[in-house]
């Protein structure tokens, strides 16, 4: 599974783009089951990709590969190779704490600490011991998630009191805190209102200037909307999920070139 | 799994397209008609039509753009409903050439015509089915025949060409004829655009299908043409 391989090329683009992640062959098992079949794609670096498919088609499973969330869950297994920055993240030297500072995660339901506002944001910081200005990154990272005007006077209030769309935002500066490369948000507006989810597309707008984003949505409009690339999966007819295509989100969504993705984004699929 | 709204009411918007084309066509034929049987009752009625064309484009137009927003299609149902937007303001020039050639009659007047009409009417049938054809091809989405269409289009210069030379004839047998062979002249050169809104058409066809998008080789210009063989660059 280390061994150096070759690296296959996946298809290639019409415009140039430097990988940040370079995910090749990869397969994944939980137990008996296969979850994802060979699976070549590379995300680009400051740019959202958009991971897009049905519900069960192992879009959650991808993106816990790239920062070894799978890691957590018992029987998981996984062949081929996750290359952040051309290093493997699976090689046994690997710090896999620092490896998920640098892949940050949030997730579909906000899921703040029953702690304060600051408190949340900090964390990451104080269990690596930071000894710098915590008052300053605190502010800086909840500036940069939009959220800096509304909770400025209420900082040390439970982090519990803010709303859903809040709270979501207050998840993404959790994870901006600790100074990340790349974050992975598995559905993070699904449980949000449309004005929450408007705030929330346009935030990873914004913070894709500095970081590179890779979200995983069924809500093909949304991926429509924010995305700069689209990967689509889908399972195939032994419900391992495979990449169907990926590519500019321009082209994906006005001129696909598998029947599949076709049929998935245009509602005539199932 | 079908999408029954949006698919029914793809379909509906199609067969306007369809009626609408229908208007435009006949205007086309009856506006070439009524100068050639001089009947400005027929004239003044396909300019009071062309309102009624409009109407109709316009509310294709807001259906589109409702459907759009509802939908939210994707994919190849986009690049359809964009076509049909495209389309029927490609129909609706089509309809104002019509209501220009009717325009000319009554412009000529009372006075006789110079010569009888015989190659404008031809033009006006060719262009009448060209259209026809690239509406029905849009329809069934058939890219052979878009592709074919605008091959046709020769056909037009041509007939363009004799018109052209025609009408110079008559100016130099008598120069009082410049007045009219101006008029018809500008007929002909209305059905010659008619045929190059139908190649804008059938490119559209094209992209509905395939989502490529560019220009169909058409003949060379008329005015390039007659440059090319007097030896001059255009």
């Amino acid at each position: 599974m280390f061994r150096n391989q070759t690296l296959p090329p996946v298809d290639p683009l019409p415009e140039a783009y430097e990988p940040i992640v370079k995910i090749r062959n990869l397969s994944v098992w939980y137990g008996e089951r296969q979850i994802l079949g060979d699976i070549n794609l590379d995300i680009p670096r400051n740019r959202i990709t958009a991971i897009m498919g049905p519900s069960g088609c192992g879009k959650s499973t991808l993106i816990r590969c790239l920062n070894r969330m799978n890691d957590l869950i018992p029987g998981a297994r996984i062949e081929g190779q996750v290359l952040f920055n051309d290093q493997n993240i699976y090689a046994p030297e690997v710090d896999v704490t620092e490896l998920r500072r640098r892949i940050g995660m949030v997730f579909q339901k906000p899921n703040p600490f029953p702690k304060s506002i600051y408190e949340n944001v900090a964390w990451g910081l104080r269990i690596r011991g930071f000894k710098g200005n915590l008052d300053e990154v605190v502010e800086r990272a909840l500036m940069q998630a939009a959220l800096w005007d509304e909770v400025k006077d209420k900082l040390h209030t439970s982090a519990l009191n803010l709303s859903g769309g809040q709270q979501q935002r207050l998840c993404i500066a959790r994870a901006l805190a600790v100074d990340p490369e790349v974050l992975l948000l598995d559905e993070p507006a699904s449980a949000l209102d449309p004005i929450a989810t408007l705030k929330i597309e346009e935030l990873l707008r914004e913070l894709s200037e500095n970081y590179t984003i890779v979200i995983v949505t069924h809500n093909v409009q949304q991926a429509a909307r924010i995305s700069h690339y689209t990967a689509v999966i889908m399972w195939d007819e032994n419900r391992i999920g495979r990449l169907v295509e990926w590519g500019p989100t321009r082209d994906i969504f006005t001129n696909p070139k598998d029947k599949r993705t076709e049929e998935y984004i245009t509602g005539r699929f199932g | 799994m079908p999408r029954e709204l949006l698919d029914s009411e793809i379909e509906r918007l199609q067969n306007e397209v369809l009626s609408l084309g229908e208007m435009v066509e006949r205007s086309i034929l009856e506006a070439v008609q009524s100068l050639k049987t001089r009947d400005f009752e027929a004239s003044r009625r396909i300019i009071s039509q062309d309102r009624a064309i409009n109407e109709k484009r316009f509310s294709i137009e807001n259906d589109t753009l409702v459907l759009i927003a509802t939908q939210q299609p994707m994919a190849s149902d986009l690049r359809l409903l964009a076509s049909i937007l495209e389309i029927i303001s490609e129909l609706e020039r089509i309809a104002d050439y019509a209501k220009g050639i009717a325009k000319i009659n009554l412009l000529i007047g009372e006075k006789p015509l110079i010569k009888p009409l015989i190659d404008i009417p031809r033009m006006a049938q060719k262009a009448a089915d060209m259209l026809h054809r690239a509406l029905e091809a849009f329809v069934r989405k058939d890219v052979e025949t878009a592709r074919a269409i605008p091959k046709e289009d020769d056909e037009m210069d041509a007939l363009y060409d004799q018109v052209y030379r025609e009408l110079m004839t008559y100016v130099i047998a008598n120069p009082a004829n410049i007045e009219q062979a101006n008029y018809l002249l500008w007929a002909a050169h209305n059905l010659e655009r008619t045929a190059d809104r139908v190649t804008n058409i059938c490119e559209r066809v094209i992209f509905t299908v395939t989502g490529e998008m560019r220009e169909l080789d058409v003949s060379e210009d008329i005015r390039e043409r007659w440059a090319r063989q007097a030896g001059e660059k255009p």
